[in-house]
């Protein structure tokens, strides 16, 4: 697709484009070549002298099972936090798609959470379920669940999984009350006419019809999983206790805050960058699906 | 629909309420902590009832700080955030509409490259390069300043691609009609083309904004001196001490205060909240 009508002008489209271009190969680019370069490279302990190691980073990074333990963690974190706040968000989208007095309200009621950041949602979450002063810890002692998510990997791990799932109900909320207001009103009518009573109209009807928000969503949410649940652990876990929250952006952050090995860190960004290139092509992908269904 | 509605009505509204419930708790128990005595809740006895401490403990957060971890009034905290986002807004939006105008009104070598050299860092989030930029961002002199905060994330592939989009459906005619009125090509944007952009403007101002403000791992790493921090870092650094010595009726009221704003836009200007939302993500 190109426009017929244009500028002719040898300088100025350069002058341009050249503010952009000059901070994407300066913070974007640069820095993502150092880190591959200094994957493939190995420093002595002084920082004094380096060797190119070919792969031996990457093979020892395999070999570590703290960082296994971190994938599998990721991926375990990134679906249970899409399946739960995409499934509560469906929920509440389909009850709001209905002709109901005061649905614009219940939207604005429902979309904020959207705007909260994840640092403050990780404070917010472990001050109602901190295990000595949380308010909510009292009903669950009260219950007879021994919570202690400062000690308990599993809880600080469910308690992570709660935390980022609720940040993320209001944005699969909103796109999933356009996907559903999207799908004409005439397909209902019709399976209402059919005699398919409302439970099985949405499994036979509405599902269908929005299995690509579906999906698209399933992929955000997972991008959002790996990345945006930095700030949530930070604040409420720092990956701990022990390593039982650490995922893979946070390993990158505490293994280079440690100071530790420089090319093991950056064998680790260059995973991580493959999987964002795996991930942003799939959702590319779909897109491209949808523009033309 | 055939059936009848009245009781399916009823347990949607039940439903949507129970769900607003769960949404707002946390909010509301960091909005009653806020105003109790710390001693009350360090002791697990709060309240579920707002206490008497509002204008003290909001006094205290706002202009002076925690008497304990990092003494910086969160104010100046708010103030350092708001820099950061509204740098971070403008700019990506400035150099995104130029750099989209150079592509979809001229010809010239390496155009499609430039294209795809912006497209690409959709795919290099700032996590996955961290350690790299920071030692260009050290080597640059910008630890500790605006400039470190706000520039290495200013480039969007996103932006670019909206308005690349959008002006891809202007009318050729309107072009025409200027360059007829004598309009070189500054003059045809400044006048036709930046008016015509300005929803989408808006509605992107709106989600940077958000975005800006809320940005984390970077401001974490490269400012170190107090009297830089975003008010999501310091949040952070409130709870590093032990628990006992947490001053958490002013934590909370440092969260109640960097939710404020990203929320108040997002209520206020829900329309374009949406309309931001759902284009970037296409």
């Amino acid at each position: 697709m190109q426009k017929q009508a244009i500028f002719q002008s040898k300088l100025l489209p350069y002058a341009l484009v050249a503010p952009q271009l000059a901070i994407v190969l300066i913070f974007f680019y640069w820095p993502a070549l150092q880190a591959v370069i200094q994957s493939f490279l190995l420093q002595d302990a002084f920082g004094l002298s380096t060797t190119f190691v070919w792969f031996d980073n990457y093979i020892e990074l395999f070999r570590d099972p703290a960082y296994f333990e971190a994938i599998v963690r990721t991926f375990f974190f990134s679906f249970a936090i899409a399946i739960s706040s995409l499934s509560f968000a469906l929920l509440l989208a389909v009850m709001a798609d209905k002709p109901l007095r005061g649905s614009m309200l219940y939207r604005t009621l429902l979309i904020w959470p959207y705007a909260v950041a994840p640092p403050v949602v990780g404070v917010l979450w472990i001050f109602m379920l901190h295990p000595s002063l949380g308010v909510v810890s009292r009903y669950l002692r009260a219950a007879g669940v021994d919570w202690n998510p400062l000690l308990d990997g599993n809880q600080a791990a469910a308690l992570i999984i709660l935390a980022a799932a609720w940040k993320q109900i209001s944005y699969n909320f909103l796109f999933f009350l356009a996907g559903l207001q999207a799908i004409p009103r005439s397909v209902f009518e019709a399976a209402a006419i059919d005699g398919a009573r409302p439970m099985r109209r949405f499994w036979t009807v509405t599902f269908p019809l929005l299995s690509p928000t579906i999906f698209f969503l399933l992929v955000v949410n997972i991008v959002y999983a790996f990345f945006d649940t930095f700030g949530i652990i930070d604040t409420m876990t720092r990956g701990g206790p022990g390593t039982s929250t650490v995922t893979l952006v946070y390993k990158v952050y505490s293994d280079g805050l440690l100071g530790g090995n420089l090319g093991s860190s950056a064998a680790q960004s260059v995973i991580l960058m493959i999987m964002v290139i795996v991930l942003t092509g799939i959702q590319f992908r779909f897109v491209e699906r949808k523009v033309t269904y | 629909m055939v059936e009848d509605e009245g009781i399916r009505r009823y347990v949607a509204h039940f439903i949507l309420w129970i769900g607003i419930a769960i949404v707002a708790f946390p909010v509301y128990i960091a909005i009653v902590a806020s105003t109790q005595d710390n001693a009350l809740i360090a002791n697990g006895q709060m309240s579920l009832l707002p206490g008497g401490h509002f204008f003290e403990v909001y006094y205290q957060t706002i202009f002076v700080g925690t008497s304990g971890s990092t003494r910086e009034p969160v104010g100046n905290m708010m103030l350092n955030s708001l820099v950061m986002a509204l740098a971070i807004a403008i700019g990506k939006i400035a150099i995104s509409i130029i750099s989209a105008y150079a592509i979809v009104y001229f010809r010239f070598p390496f155009r499609m490259s430039i294209f795809w050299i912006i497209f690409i860092t959709l795919m290099l989030p700032v996590e996955v390069r961290i350690y790299p930029t920071y030692k260009i961002v050290a080597d640059l002199h910008m630890l500790d300043s605006y400039a470190g905060l706000a520039l290495p994330l200013i480039a969007s592939a996103t932006a670019t691609l909206l308005f690349r989009q959008f002006f891809m459906t202007v009318p050729d005619e309107l072009l025409e009609a200027s360059r007829i009125d004598g309009a070189g090509p500054l003059r045809f944007f400044w006048d036709t083309l930046l008016p015509l952009s300005r929803t989408n403007m808006a509605a992107l101002f709106v989600i940077l904004f958000i975005l800006g403000w809320n940005q984390y791992l970077w401001p974490l790493l490269i400012t170190t001196r107090d009297d830089m921090q975003t008010i999501q870092v310091g949040i952070r650094k409130m709870i590093t001490t032990t628990d006992a010595l947490t001053e958490w009726p002013i934590v909370m009221a440092t969260a109640v205060l960097a939710m404020l704003p990203p929320v108040f836009v997002v209520v206020a200007m829900q329309k374009l909240f949406v309309r931001g939302l759902v284009e970037t993500e296409k």
